[in-house]
C-alpha cells in the first residue's frame, strides 16, 4: 500500500522502550506562557504531542525518533528538556 | 567486546559510529592508535537516516579499494533528474550519464540504507583494530583542572574513559560540541526535517519503471509546489528492490505554516508526476531526521583542547540546490580528524594549539573550501520565492508554451512578460534573486 495513515507508518518502526522519559515537557510553562503557537503538536514526525484544553501538552516518549526537531521548535525557553535515552533503547532503524 | 574498564586509556576516543565517527576511527586504528569507537545505538547506523546518496565513492576507495564490492549497496547512481513542481506540472532536467567514473569505478556515487551501510563501515574501522562499544551513550566530556578535555563520561557504572583526544561525531544535535561551548544553540530556520519511506518493490518493475538496467540507480529531487508554502523539497531514489522517498522541511516554516511533515509525505506520493513511480510499493519503515542545513553559518568553533568536532556535528552538510550531500563531507571531515590526532598523538600535544592543525586539514581534504565556496547557496535555495513561485512561473510557463489551443502562439519574450503580469513579477526583485543565485553558484 502507497498511501498509509500514521498510526500504520509509526507501525512499521521498532522501539525499545526505555523505563524513564528522555523528553520532559513542563507543561507549566506551556500554560503559563500562553503558548498558542504549539509548534511541538505540528511538527514531530511521530505525533507525540497532544494539546490539552488546559493549555498544557500531552508528551509520550515511547515512539520517539529522538530527532530533536521539537526542541528546535518550541519558542518557550525550558518548556522542552531532553537528552537521548539510555544507550541501546530508543528508536531503531533497520532500513531507512 | 566487553566494557573497558575505568583505569583503561585510549589514544583516541570517536562518540559516533555514523560515517564521520568510522572513518576516523579505521584511519587512527590502522596508524596504530588506540582507538574507542562509542555509538549510542543498539548497533551502528541504528539511529541513522539519509536520503541516502552517498557521493563520496572515490573518497572511501582510497581507504577500502573497491569497498562497493564488500559493502551493502543499493545502486550506483549514473541518472539524476531535478524538478520544479507546481500542483499539477513538473518540469525537470534529467542527466544520464553513462561514462567513465559514473558507470565505471570508483563509480560517480551509490544509493545505501544507512542501518547496513553504517554497520558495515563501523565493522571495517573494528577490522583495523578500533573497540566499537555499542548501545552507550556519552553524556558529557571529561576535564582536567585547566578545562581541557581528557576523556568522555558514559551513562554506564564506573563509566568514565580516559582519551587523548576526543572527536565528537554525535550527530546534528551535538550534545558534545554543545557541553564544551563550541556549539550554539540553533535557530529553528537553520535546521530542516527529513520524513522518510522505504517502499518495497520488485527489482524487474523497478528496472522498468525507471529504466534502469542491472545496478544502475536514479536519484530523483523535487523543488516546489510539492511541499506546498513549506521551504524544502523531496526525494526520490531507487534502492535494490525498494525506494526510499522523502520530504524536507524547514523547521522554521513547518511551524509558521502548521503543517504536519508526514502529510507533506503523503501529498507528495500523491503528486501526479510522482504517484506512478511509487505505485504498488509496499511500506517497508517510515523514519525521521533533523539535517543541518545551515552549512558555513552553523559550524561550530572547530576543536579545543582535547577535542575536535566532525560531520553534521560541526554542520558539514551540503544542501545547496544541486547539491545534497552530508555522508562524503562527513567522511572527509573524519579524515581530517583523524589526521589532526594521529599528529598530536605523535607530537604528544593535544592543546588547541596543536589541534588547530585541523583547520589545513579540512581545508586539504576539501571540506572547508567546498563550504566557503557555496556558503551563499543554502539561503537562496531556502528564501521564500525561490521556493514558492518560481518553480510555479517556471512550470506555469511549460504549460502555456507547449498549449495548443487555437490561440495564436506566443513567442518567449510576450509569454515572460505576460508571465511577470500573471505572477506581479517585480523587475527589481528578479534582479536581485538573479544575483543571489549568481553570488550562490556562479562565482
Amino acid at each position: 500500500m502507497v498511501m498509509t495513515t500514521h498510526e500504520e507508518k509509526m507501525r512499521t518502526v521498532r522501539f525499545r522502550v526505555a523505563a524513564t522519559p528522555h523528553i520532559v515537557v513542563n507543561s507549566d510553562i506551556c500554560r503559563d506562557s500562553g503558548c498558542s503557537l504549539r509548534a511541538c503538536v505540528y511538527v514531530c514526525p511521530a505525533n507525540l504531542f497532544v494539546p490539552l484544553d488546559d493549555g498544557g501538552i500531552l508528551f509520550n516518549y515511547e515512539q520517539c525518533f529522538e530527532c530533536g526537531t521539537c526542541y528546535i521548535a518550541c519558542n518557550q525557553e525550558g518548556a522542552i528538556r531532553w537528552s537521548y535515552p539510555d544507550g541501546g533503547y530508543g528508536v531503531t532503524f533497520r532500513e531507512s | 567486546m566487553n566494557a573497558p574498564a575505568a583505569s583503561e586509556s585510549f589514544d583516541v576516543i570517536v562518540v559516533g559510529a555514523g560515517p564521520a565517527g568510522s572513518t576516523a576511527a579505521l584511519l587512527c586504528a590502522r596508524a596504530g592508535l588506540q582507538v574507542l569507537l562509542l555509538e549510542r545505538g543498539e548497533y551502528p547506523g541504528a539511529k541513522n537516516v539519509s536520503g541516502a546518496a552517498f557521493y563520496g565513492s572515490a573518497i572511501l576507495n582510497e581507504l577500502i579499494p573497491n569497498w562497493w564490492e564488500q559493502a551493502p549497496v543499493e545502486r550506483y547512481i549514473c541518472r539524476r533528474d531535478i524538478a520544479f513542481m507546481s500542483p499539477t506540472t513538473s518540469v525537470a532536467l534529467d542527466f544520464h550519464c553513462a561514462g567513465e567514473g559514473y558507470t565505471t569505478p570508483p563509480y560517480n556515487g551509490f544509493i545505501v540504507l544507512r542501518p547496513r551501510f553504517d554497520r558495515w563501515l563501523a565493522a571495517q574501522a573494528e577490522a583495523a583494530g578500533a573497540f566499537l562499544l555499542t548501545s552507550t551513550v556519552v553524556d558529557d566530556v571529561l576535564r582536567d583542572d585547566r578545562g581541557r578535555v581528557i576523556g568522555v563520561r558514559v551513562r554506564r557504572e564506573q563509566g568514565d574513559i580516559r582519551g587523548k583526544v576526543v572527536i565528537a561525531c554525535d550527530g546534528v544535535n551535538s550534545f558534545l560540541a554543545k557541553k564544551v561551548g563550541l556549539q550554539r544553540e540553533f535557530h529553528a530556520h537553520e535546521l530542516s526535517l527529513g520524513v522518510k519511506e522505504v517502499l518495497g518493490l520488485d527489482p524487474a518493475l523497478i528496472e522498468d519503471r525507471f529504466r534502469l538496467s542491472g545496478d544502475e540507480g536514479i536519484a530523483y529531487e523535487y523543488l516546489g509546489a510539492i511541499t506546498e508554502d513549506v521551504h524544502g523539497g523531496a526525494f526520490l531514489y531507487t534502492n535494490r528492490d525498494s525506494l526510499s522517498l522523502g520530504v524536507i522541511g524547514q523547521v522554521s516554516s513547518l511551524v509558521e505554516r502548521r503543517k504536519r511533515p508526514y502529510e507533506l509525505l503523503e501529498r507528495f506520493k500523491a503528486h501526479p508526476a510522482v504517484a506512478p513511480l511509487v505505485r504498488g510499493g509496499k511500506l517497508r519503515e517510515y523514519s525521521a531526521h533533523l539535517i543541518p542545513e545551515s552549512g558555513w553559518t552553523m559550524q561550530p568553533t572547530l576543536y579545543t583542547d582535547g577535542m575536535l568536532v566532525a560531520g553534521d556535528a560541526a554542520g558539514f552538510c551540503l544542501a545547496a540546490g544541486l547539491y545534497l550531500e552530508g555522508m562524503n563531507y562527513a567522511m572527509q571531515s573524519g579524515l581530517a580528524a583523524a589526521e589532526t590526532a594521529i599528529d598530536a598523538c605523535r607530537q604528544n600535544r593535544f592543546s588547541a594549539r596543536a589541534l588547530s592543525a585541523y583547520r589545513k586539514n579540512l581545508k586539504r581534504r576539501n571540506v572547508s573550501t567546498d563550504f566557503r565556496a557555496y556558503r551563499h547557496a543554502p539561503a537562496f535555495v531556502n528564501s521564500a520565492r525561490l521556493q514558492n513561485l518560481y518553480p510555479e512561473v517556471v512550470a506555469s510557463g511549460m504549460e502555456q508554451l507547449f498549449r495548443v489551443d487555437g490561440n495564436p502562439k506566443r513567442k518567449i519574450l510576450p509569454l515572460a512578460r505576460h508571465l511577470m503580469r500573471q505572477y506581479q513579477l517585480k523587475p527589481g526583485e528578479m534582479l536581485r534573486d538573479g544575483y543571489q543565485m549568481m553570488r550562490a553558484y556562479l562565482w
